[in-house]
């Protein structure tokens, strides 16, 4: 941990996964297009060059097989990290996972470990459509055994894929793929972020935002906004969906009262269903408003970009709902809402808006 | 080895073949003790008897060392015991007790003794065989000669996980064993209502892994072809294929016969029951003179006895506490 550069999210965890892999012979990388030109879009670009190919394995198109041998060969002591470049890959994958990966440790009663880290990748934009850009994390998170985890700052992206690798549980790390183009300081070297649950990026006493991945940065450029109209938002980054630690939301909400939550999944049965479920019965005589969950909306990813106007929260739709259990004069919202579609200069909506790539 | 003389057999294979008489003879007892007691309802789990099936499990098993790995199914008694697996800690397991060889997580379907080699139970068709993939990947990292060995049933070369570890293993020439037990059903389904008329072995063959078709009711015949198998992965040369045709005597799960259902004709159950697979080993060592009458049930006492005390053991041990139910979520 010497010097500190700015790099993007996906070359610190290309740098996370190599560090990790040259310090422990037991870790071992799968994927389809392991080593190809793109390397799992660049994040295990040259790890070979390294660590030595031996323990590059490249995976014929077998999602469920290639999952099994992953964790067979966890449960024998390697540390695999086994990439998909789309979360839908890993649904041909969901019995091993759900069963053999979550249960194992369970099931041995504690004689068999699955050091496993299965990264997949999420995202959205460019009319990736239906089955190329769903955020599934719920789908993962409803599983004992399964730790889940979802980076959205560069620095802890490669400390928080270090920490995976050294877990000696199945990890899923869930990599918004707008996410790998964020910058921030990375230091240099081995690191471990622990998965000890979520960390507020941004301090405020008048209402939480709780997010997700790519939604954090939405939502702390709402919690900019609001602090020009003189309120203050404490955004907290979920970081760890599964095991959820649930107390400095608990103790954040006890602060401001109010709560929303803007994940990047479907709202209904979604992560953001969890945490207020959690908020509402444990600190209900805290709260001064009803909580708001901000989500997909209840049907399929279209891949027109005409479809898909309003389909995705963003800071706007964040501010609008704050605006209102704040009770902020509505021109005054409408006002630094149209600042922020300005600050877009007419930019497409299926591609991410520079001011999320930072350096944060 | 019809024909042979004793002066013909050398005293290691004689020892051999007492072996695979008592491992047989022993699961046998085994599973009727559990279907004799299964009405009390302290087995409160389903169980999948191995009973006409043993010559597989005994057969593999004892072509293994005990540093090899096993990945079984839910029919896994067979297996466990012929592995090595405790016998107290398996009945345990049974009656969802503490003392289980997981502590009452598992059950009947789950068996495990990875001491022994017994690695994983996984109770969904064909789950387990990239398991012994991954074991064997790690082996061959390792640069050491373990063999794995994935237990099957017929119904998992009609899964996609059968073909696409296939498919890797054959590409990674990993030490890994893919041993069939061809039961003809299942189920209630027969192989005919599943699959098109073909030699079962065959369907690995597009995946260039070596295939070899056995009756699986011989358990010398067993033996041999695991053995070769066995040193084929070892030599690095890659996975083989094993398909042993044998035949389930009771139900799929449960202690009873299941006949008079008619998804199977009585005649085919009783031509099978000709060939039981003990009986058949058993006239070989009678007529080698390996075995008296009298030795025979002097090792079905010894084998009762144990047995009764594994169930004594089982019945008595506590059942787990329920705060144990919620430990070993993580590591």
């Amino acid at each position: 941990m010497t010097q500190v550069r700015t790099i993007n999210l996906g070359d610190a965890i290309r740098e996370g996964l190599t560090e990790a892999a040259v310090r422990d012979p037991a870790v071992i990388f799968m994927a389809e297009g392991i080593a190809d030109p793109s390397s799992v879009y660049g994040t295990t670009k040259d790890i070979g060059n390294r660590i030595g190919m031996k323990r590059i394995i490249e995976m014929p198109i077998s999602e469920n097989a290639l999952t099994g041998v992953a964790i067979g060969a966890a449960m024998m002591g390697k540390r695999p990290v086994l990439n998909f470049h789309r979360v839908e890959f890993a649904l041909l994958a969901m019995e091993q996972i759900f069963n053999n990966a979550a249960k194992t440790h369970y099931v041995s009663k504690g004689r068999h470990r699955v050091p496993l880290v299965i990264r997949v990748v999420i995202g959205r934009g460019w009319g990736q459509g239906p089955e190329h850009s769903q955020s599934l994390e719920a789908v993962f998170s409803h599983v004992p055994g399964l730790k889940v985890v979802m980076p959205t700052y560069p620095r802890d992206a490669k400390g928080m894929v270090i920490a995976a690798i050294e877990d000696d549980n199945p990890v899923i790390m869930i990599e918004h793929r707008w996410c790998h183009y964020v910058a921030g300081h990375v230091p240099e070297g081995y690191y471990v972020e622990p998965l000890d649950g979520p960390r507020v990026v941004h301090q405020g006493k008048d209402i939480t935002i709780v997010a997700t991945s790519y939604m954090t940065l939405e939502a702390v450029r709402a919690a900019e906004a609001l602090e020009k109209l003189g309120y203050s938002a404490t955004v907290i980054d979920l970081r760890v969906l599964r095991p959820l630690v649930i107390d400095p939301i608990l103790k954040s909400v006890e602060q401001t009262g109010r709560l929303i939550t803007v994940d990047t999944g479907f709202k209904q049965y979604g992560i953001g269903a969890e945490v207020v479920a959690e908020v509402v019965s444990r600190r209900f005589d805290a709260l001064k408003a009803a909580p708001v969950r901000l989500g997909l909306p209840d049907h399929p990813t279209p891949s027109s970009r005409g479809l898909i106007k309003g389909f995705y929260p963003d800071a706007t739709t964040i501010l609008q709902n704050a605006g209102k259990m704040l009770d902020i004069a509505d021109n005054k919202i409408a006002q630094t809402i149209d600042d922020i579609i300005a600050n877009r200069k007419g930019l497409q909506i299926d591609v991410p808006d520079p001011f999320f790539k930072g350096p944060f | 080895m019809g024909g042979l003389k004793l002066s013909d057999v050398p005293i290691a294979q004689r020892e051999q073949m007492l072996r695979l008489h008592r491992e047989m003879l022993r699961i046998r007892l085994v599973e009727e003790a559990i279907a004799d007691r299964y009405a009390e309802q302290e087995m409160r789990c389903p169980v999948h008897l191995s009973i006409g099936q043993e010559a597989v499990a005994v057969g593999v098993c004892q072509a293994l060392r005990q540093t090899d790995r096993v990945f079984s199914t839910h029919r896994c008694h067979a297996h466990y015991l012929a592995k090595g697996g405790d016998l107290k800690a398996m009945l345990a397991e049974i009656y969802g007790k503490a003392a289980g060889c997981i502590g009452g997580r598992g059950g009947s379907m789950h068996l495990m003794d990875p001491a022994k080699g017994m690695i994983s139970s996984v109770p969904i068709v064909a789950s387990s065989i990239p398991l012994a993939a991954g074991a064997a990947l790690s082996d061959q990292l390792d640069g050491n000669d373990t063999v794995s060995v994935a237990f099957i049933g017929d119904a998992s070369v009609e899964e996609g996980v059968f073909h696409e570890t296939a498919n890797f293993a054959s590409l990674r020439k990993l030490p890994v064993l893919f041993v069939c037990e061809n039961n003809l059903y299942s189920v209630y389904t027969p192989l005919r209502q599943r699959q098109p008329d073909r030699v079962l072995a065959d369907v690995i063959c597009a995946h260039r892994v070596r295939a070899v078709t056995v009756d699986g009711n011989n358990v010398a015949a067993v033996r041999r072809a695991t053995e070769e198998a066995v040193n084929y992965a070892r030599a690095k040369d890659g996975p083989s294929f094993l398909v042993f045709d044998t035949y389930r005597w009771r139900e799929h799960c449960g202690p009873s016969y299941d006949n008079n259902l008619g998804y199977r004709a009585e005649e085919e159950y009783e031509e099978w029951k000709v060939r039981c697979p003990i009986e058949l080993h058993r006239r070989q060592l009678r007529s080698l003179h390996l075995l008296s009458d009298g030795e025979e049930q002097e090792l079905i006492g010894e084998l009762k006895r144990e047995i009764d005390a594994a169930f004594e053991f089982a019945k008595a041990a506590p059942l787990p506490e329920p705060s144990e139910a919620s430990t070993h979520v993580y590591a």
